[in-house]
């Protein structure tokens, strides 16, 4: 049978880590970009497409990366998806990031 | 423990809320804590969506901050004050226990108006609840703010559903023989919060030194309220 | 459209066994799994279709369902008997024809 990544109810599984971390701007920032274009007013797209986007990351990514860092490989795709942004705009924008902060280290 | 995660998570946030963010470039007051552990790919990610969502007229720099600061404003202090309220009136636990949002929403004055629909279960002598999400991570964030990390761990989400006492055992959780247990696995769009069992000794306190005994973890399910 | 939800509060139900390729709300660990219904929770849209920018409509009876850790696990069941509830659609439900009805805990 197949199973999603996300769908572990009763897996085998360690001890669960309990510690706890204060959130970052960038946990903060993905968070509210999720809240705003998810809002039931805005409609840009639902909270199950959100899911959708999340579940479709491949195993190694779905328990690999942050959170926060899962969401925002999910932002992106929907954001795409809805023509929001293009995904060679966004490629262009990250580049032109990484070397700004390059050119001050 | 809760309470500290809280104060600390709330003051982090308003170091950084008291100025616009600008849309460009980057963020030279942005805290450094942890994000060693992140892929760079995922700043880098973030960025630039931020950057071009705001250009897009999407939504602008302003509602990133007022989103952030009323995310930031649910935290399980407001879940605390509500289950002491529940415990010392009765009329205010009943409208509560039938329909939630209303009932908090005239009580705590708060606007839940485009938020999930919420139930708040009982624990009693004869039951405990405890909630999860195996699929994802639904909390109610409304009223206790975000999930903690170990909420949306593979772990604990994997384990709780087959083995919840030995989950319960790790978070210094034992029940009295005989207490019957309910996992309510938040699957769709109804979120969950548990009123814990009012700590004996405690009768005729009021509400704000009940709501120091009423923890996070035990709204959620996983430990009791503190003894007082 | 139906004016009640065809499933009440203590009917027996058993949980469908689809394998879905697309997104659905209903773990793995409870498909073809006996339970009875604690109660409906209200109509929403269908998760299913929202998660692909689809409207959903008309919306489903979403209800709260409860299952015994034995039914669900069998012999992977490690600890005394307890209760699982889950919100499940009415897509994924049919009454249990086998089954007795009980009061919810």
């Amino acid at each position: 049978m197949t199973k999603g990544v996300h769908d572990i109810g009763g897996d085998p599984a360690g001890p669960i880590e309990r510690a706890e971390h204060a959130r970052t701007l960038f946990d903060q920032r993905v968070d509210a970009m999720l809240r705003l274009l998810a809002h039931p007013q805005k409609g840009y797209f639902t909270v199950d497409a959100m899911r959708r986007s999340i579940e479709s990351l491949d195993p190694r990514d779905y328990h690999g990366l942050a959170y926060y860092e899962r969401w925002v490989r999910a932002v992106r795709q929907l954001a795409i998806e809805r023509g929001l942004v293009g995904a060679a705009a966004l490629e262009q924008r990250m580049a032109a990031i990484a070397a700004a902060r390059e050119g001050r280290s | 423990m809760s309470d500290h995660q809280h104060d600390h998570a709330h003051a982090h946030a308003h170091d950084h809320g008291d100025h616009a963010h600008p849309p460009h470039g980057e963020d030279a007051h942005a805290p450094v804590d942890d994000l060693d552990s992140y892929d760079p790919e995922s700043l880098l990610m973030e960025q630039a969506l931020r950057e071009l969502l705001i250009e897009q007229g999407v939504f602008t720099a302003e509602d990133i901050q007022r989103q952030i600061d009323l995310t930031e404003s649910r935290t399980p202090a407001l879940g605390a004050q509500v289950v002491a309220r529940a415990w010392v009136d009765p009329a205010f636990r009943a409208a509560l226990l039938a329909d939630a949002r209303p009932a908090l929403e005239s009580a705590f004055g708060l606007d839940l108006a485009n938020t999930p629909e919420l139930t708040v279960l009982e624990n009693t002598a004869d039951l405990h609840h405890v909630v999860c999400c195996t699929l994802c991570s639904c909390y109610p964030r409304n009223i206790l703010g975000i999930p903690p990390a170990w909420y949306k761990s593979r772990e604990y989400r994997s384990r709780v559903v087959i083995e919840p006492r030995a989950v319960l055992r790790e978070f210094g959780t034992e029940l009295p023989a005989g207490r019957e247990i309910t996992v309510v696995d938040s699957t769709a769009d109804m979120r969950y919060l548990v009123i814990p069992l009012r700590p004996a000794g405690t009768e005729g306190w009021d509400e704000e030194r009940l709501a120091a005994l009423v923890t996070r973890d035990s709204m959620v399910g996983v430990a009791q309220a503190l003894a007082p | 459209m139906s004016a009640l939800p065809a499933l009440v509060s203590g009917m027996p139900v058993v949980v469908r066994t689809g394998e879905p390729l697309t997104h659905c709300r209903t773990p793995h660990y409870l498909r073809g799994k006996r339970g009875v219904v604690v109660r409906p929770l209200g109509r929403y849209p269908d998760p299913e279709a929202l998660a692909y920018h689809k409207p959903g409509l008309p919306p489903r009876v979403l209800y709260q369902v409860e299952f015994e850790a034995a039914e669900v696990w069998g012999e992977r069941l490690c600890e005394p008997s307890y209760r699982i509830t889950a919100d499940l659609f009415e897509h994924w439900l049919e009454p249990d024809a086998a089954g007795h009805r009980r009061s919810p805990a």
